[in-house]
């Protein structure tokens, strides 16, 4: 005879506000088969827990029901309290009064009736639940990383220097990100090349790291701590055992007209490149869709000239399949580029240049060794305009959020500007400037004040070019919105942050949700800001949000403790909510006709056939088994299933109907 | 099939230039256009500044007059009534109650079938087609073609060419041959009805369009609304003194450009009624 307990939580008042908890609980107690009812202020809390464990003792309950916020929220909480009291902790279910009840309605009546309705069919179901036992399955202590830049980086070093094995992969010849492409570094200025090169020859150095650049994710199959990877690893064109490095045929190759990635698109690089001189590795590719080998079938000229007889133009791409425990997802983000803006000329002006192009102008290692100089003429500007917010924070261009870098940045070009143009100007407009982190509005407050930077609060309608000048007019709202008119030598756009290319692909890839910007989605804003919803796979850095270093780096960090705290367990237990195919005594040994229908449609490939013979090794039947470890209890083979011998543990048919018929009764 | 015209007041009024030149390059192309009849005014800017049913009813009294006619298509060459044309498409299309409420209003059927077609859509769809056989004398200015507000904008209603940097009229300016600049007055306001009330305004604003096109070296200015074409045109003595300047430079309507190309007459296209001399032939 089944003894229910329930308990009925206000969430402070976010239950409480448009249901009647304490009729709910009332209402509640007088059903059948319901031991105990009551409800308190705050089940998730110590008391609120201690409540449940003692009722359970008391009343001998057979099974809970919590009715409170989302499973998603606290159905481990209160799973293990069950636990705790001496319940098996799959015999406690939650009535979600929150998000599908409280939260949408007013309160009335009906809303009342309503969150009975809902605690009503998870009595039901829960005097039906049967108790179960966890999954362990084993973990492979291998974590994948996915991206190189300062993100990747740094969770790969962190879980390295755990003693843990790391693959990392990076889609472009080198690792280093955009962060290799910078110039200097806010809030400090110091130079960001000098602080990241080190952190990158250490990956390539790293026992525990092994590094595949110019290779792509291909598909993920598999579950956390059991995942199978197949990596792409693009032909380089090159044999890199032999390959020193030493750079003779990218200075030799005919075809120098493609526009430099790495300078964004501000200088000009060969078919065949290292795409900087601090490359890690630092080995050429060939990029065969620019080589005139490719094209034209001749050439060869870098074969001819390489000392070590190293490159293979026949060199298939590789595929490679590793065994993976846990993932990082570090792919960064890419910036609008001033095309995007009509209003600025649609990038046809050649001194309008975003964000990341004035890094590489200002950058010791960029196509002018660091002078300011603009792109159409190479005359240094003497009249300079940043502009901020460039398609961020604007729901017309579809860009509803802030990039967050932007103001900090902008601040730091005016002011690189004018540390290497003493007697040029520098304007900026801005919406606003936010500049909250440890020593950053000084530094901006430093741009104004030191520097002398005209910051102008605005924004700018329009750019159009006029006898070799840019013609920017904006507003200055601080001053009774007067027109600004500024005839400007460049102007730089501190374009929009977005996602970077190719995210929502690996997204799906991967299985982790992405949001309507395609930057992945973490599985709680607040309180799980590194996991994705995916078990076993985090974020970490600017594919989650537009992030400064320093977030960048914390978060990597934090995806890293994530993963080592995974990989210091020998095996994982798993939540035991997955199919299984009944069985029984011979000679039926199972209702399943051995069909497998369920085999064509599952997408995890869980199911297996198992047999059953006689003493002498005669096969009598083959039914359908579940592969606990692959099953990810999605259902699909319980509803297919023509001899209904197929149920998914805790959710099974009769638990469902019993839901059902619970809601659809009066009581 | 037939197509109509809603003429609008500026057509049989201060544009009958521009409405001449239409004409005259439908004959010339064997066009036939019905006009709408007992058409009535589209409401302008005065009717959507103060009732907003009647700055509806009125568009919507026409459109329902040209349905009722049977009228599949209509050409607005004036880029003001395109606009409160489209704009009472749209808004009726999206509330179907205001709709039902227009029609009782006008005490007509509304259904909102008729396809309104502004000038450039016009001349794409039935004289591109066969201007390569018609050109005589190719259009060999440089020209700055100035889409003004209407035509263009709101580019959320009208879907039609981009708001901040429009294509299509120097599309057609260059199929007749003529040579079009980038400059960025294309879409600058140039006083619109500030015309009459406060004339200064106007100077200033068109003054600044016409001094970037004489700057950037154009021949002439293309137009496609008779607006923009009567502060450019008819306010010229005032801008100049405003500017204290000598703009000499003239205003056409594409569709006078295109009237010359294929070897109409000046007087046919309606050159003649300009304030400021055309030197184009």
């Amino acid at each position: 005879m089944a003894r229910i307990g329930v308990f009925v939580c206000h969430c402070g008042e976010n239950i409480s506000a448009t249901v009647d908890c304490g009729k709910v609980a009332e209402t509640i107690g007088k059903l059948k088969h319901v031991a105990y009812s009551t409800d308190y202020k705050y089940m998730c809390s110590d008391p609120g827990q201690t409540i449940i464990k003692d009722a359970i003792k008391e009343h001998n309950l057979t099974g809970v029901v919590v009715s409170a916020c989302s499973p998603r929220m606290h159905e481990p909480t209160f799973r293990k309290a069950c636990a705790e009291g001496g319940l098996n902790p799959f015999l406690c279910e939650m009535a979600n009064l929150r998000e599908h009840c409280s939260w949408v309605h007013e309160k009335n009546d009906l809303t009342t009736e309503k969150a009975i309705d809902i605690v009503r069919s998870q009595v039901e179901k829960v005097k039906l639940n049967s108790a179960l036992q966890p999954i362990k399955v084993p973990v492979t202590r291998t974590a994948l990383v996915i991206g190189g830049g300062i993100a990747g980086i740094q969770s790969a070093l962190d879980i390295a220097n755990c003693g843990h094995k790391v693959v990392m992969v990076e889609r472009s010849p080198s690792i280093g990100g955009h962060m290799s492409q910078l110039s200097e570094t806010f809030p400090t200025l110091d130079c960001s090349q000098c602080i990241l090169t080190p952190r990158m020859v250490e990956v390539a150095q790293h026992p525990n790291i092994t590094l595949y650049t110019y290779a792509e994710i291909e598909s993920v199959e598999g579950f956390i701590g059991n995942f199978k990877v197949k990596i792409r690893k693009k032909a380089k064109s090159l044999d890199e055992k032999i390959c020193t490095g030493c750079g003779l045929c990218t200075t030799k190759c005919p075809q120098k007209k493609i526009p430099n990635e790495f300078e964004q698109g501000m200088g000009m690089r060969p078919a065949i490149y290292i795409p900087f001189p601090q490359a890690v590795p630092n080995r050429p590719v060939i990029d065969r869709e620019h080589c005139t080998y490719y094209i034209k079938g001749k050439c060869k000229v870098c074969e001819i000239v390489c000392p070590t007889k190293a490159i293979r133009f026949d060199q298939p791409d590789e595929i490679l399949e590793l065994e993976i425990g846990a993932i990082v997802v570090s792919t960064g983000f890419d910036i609008k580029h001033a095309d995007f803006f009509p209003e600025y000329g649609y990038g046809k002006y050649k001194d309008i240049i975003d964000g990341l192009q004035f890094e590489r102008l200002a950058s010791a290692s960029g196509p002018t060794t660091g002078a300011i100089l603009r792109p159409s003429d190479g005359q240094v500007p003497k009249n300079i305009v940043f502009i901020a917010c460039a398609g961020s924070r604007d729901p017309a261009k579809g860009i509803a959020y802030c990039s967050k870098i932007c103001c900090m940045y902008t601040a730091k070009h005016a002011m690189l500007y004018k540390h290497k143009v003493h007697e040029g100007k520098a304007h900026v407009f801005y919406m606003d400037i936010r500049s909250g982190g440890k020593n950053y509005d000084e530094f901006v407050r430093r741009a104004i004040e030191e520097d002398h930077v005209n910051y102008i609060r605005g924004r700018v309608s329009t750019i159009y070019e006029r006898d070799g000048k840019l013609i920017v007019k904006g507003v200055d709202t601080l001053l009774g919105a007067q027109p600004v008119e500024i005839v400007a030598d460049m102007v730089v756009l501190a374009t929009a942050g977005i996602a970077s290319s190719g995210a929502e692909e690996l997204a799906q890839k991967l299985h982790v949700s992405y949001d309507s910007h395609k930057f992945f989605a973490e599985a709680h804003p607040k309180l799980k800001p590194v996991e994705t919803n995916t078990a076993g796979i985090f974020l970490a850095g600017a594919c989650q949000n537009p992030k400064d270093i320093p977030d960048t780096v914390s978060q990597a960090s934090g995806a890293a403790v994530k993963v080592a705290a995974l990989f210091s367990q020998s095996e994982l237990t798993r939540e035991p909510l997955v199919a299984a195919v009944n069985r029984s005594g011979p000679p039926m040994y199972s209702t399943c006709v051995g069909c497998f229908l369920c085999q064509s449609v599952c997408p995890y490939q869980a199911i297996e056939r198992e047999d059953f013979k006689t003493r002498d090794g005669k096969i009598i039947k083959t039914v359908a088994k579940i592969n606990e470890g692959l099953c990810q209890g999605c259902g699909t083979c319980v509803a297919l299933c023509r001899s209904k011998s197929i149920d998914l543990q805790g959710y099974s048919n009769n638990q469902v109907y019993a839901e059902v018929v619970a809601l659809l009764n009066e009581y | 099939m037939k197509f109509g015209i809603y003429p609008g007041c500026s057509l049989t009024g201060s544009a009958r230039d521009y409405n001449e030149s239409v004409f005259a390059l439908a004959e010339a192309f064997g066009l036939e256009f019905t006009q709408v009849p007992d058409w009535n005014c589209c409401g302008a800017t005065a009717a959507h500044n103060l009732n907003k049913e009647l700055s509806l009813a009125l568009p919507a009294r026409i459109l329902a007059l040209a349905e009722k006619n049977g009228l599949e298509e209509i050409i607005v060459p004036c880029a003001a009534c395109y606009s409160r044309l489209v704009v009472t498409r749209h808004e009726l299309k999206k509330d179907p109650e205001l709709k039902n409420r227009i029609s009782e209003v006008i005490e007509m059927d509304y259904r909102g079938t008729s396809k309104i077609l502004n000038v450039i859509e016009w001349i794409d769809k039935y004289i591109t087609p066969k201007l390569d056989e018609k050109l005589v004398k190719p259009f060999n200015y440089k020209v700055a073609c100035y889409y003004g507000c209407l035509l263009v904008r709101p580019n959320k209603v009208l879907g039609y060419d981009r708001a901040e940097d429009p294509q299509t009229m120097d599309i057609v300016m260059r199929k007749i041959g003529a040579e079009t600049i980038d400059y960025p007055s294309k879409t600058e306001c140039c006083g619109a009805g500030l015309s009459i009330s406060r004339t200064d305004i106007v100077s200033k604003l068109s003054g600044k369009i016409i001094e970037d096109a004489e700057h950037r070296g154009a021949d002439a200015i293309i137009v496609a609304c008779p607006m923009c074409h009567s502060n450019l045109d008819m306010r010229r003595p005032d801008i100049n003194k405003y500017w204290k300047t000598d703009f000499k430079i003239p205003v056409l309507f594409v569709t006078q450009a295109i009237g010359l190309a294929i070897g109409l007459s000046p007087e046919k296209v309606g050159l003649k009624r300009h304030f400021v001399e055309v030197k184009i032939s």
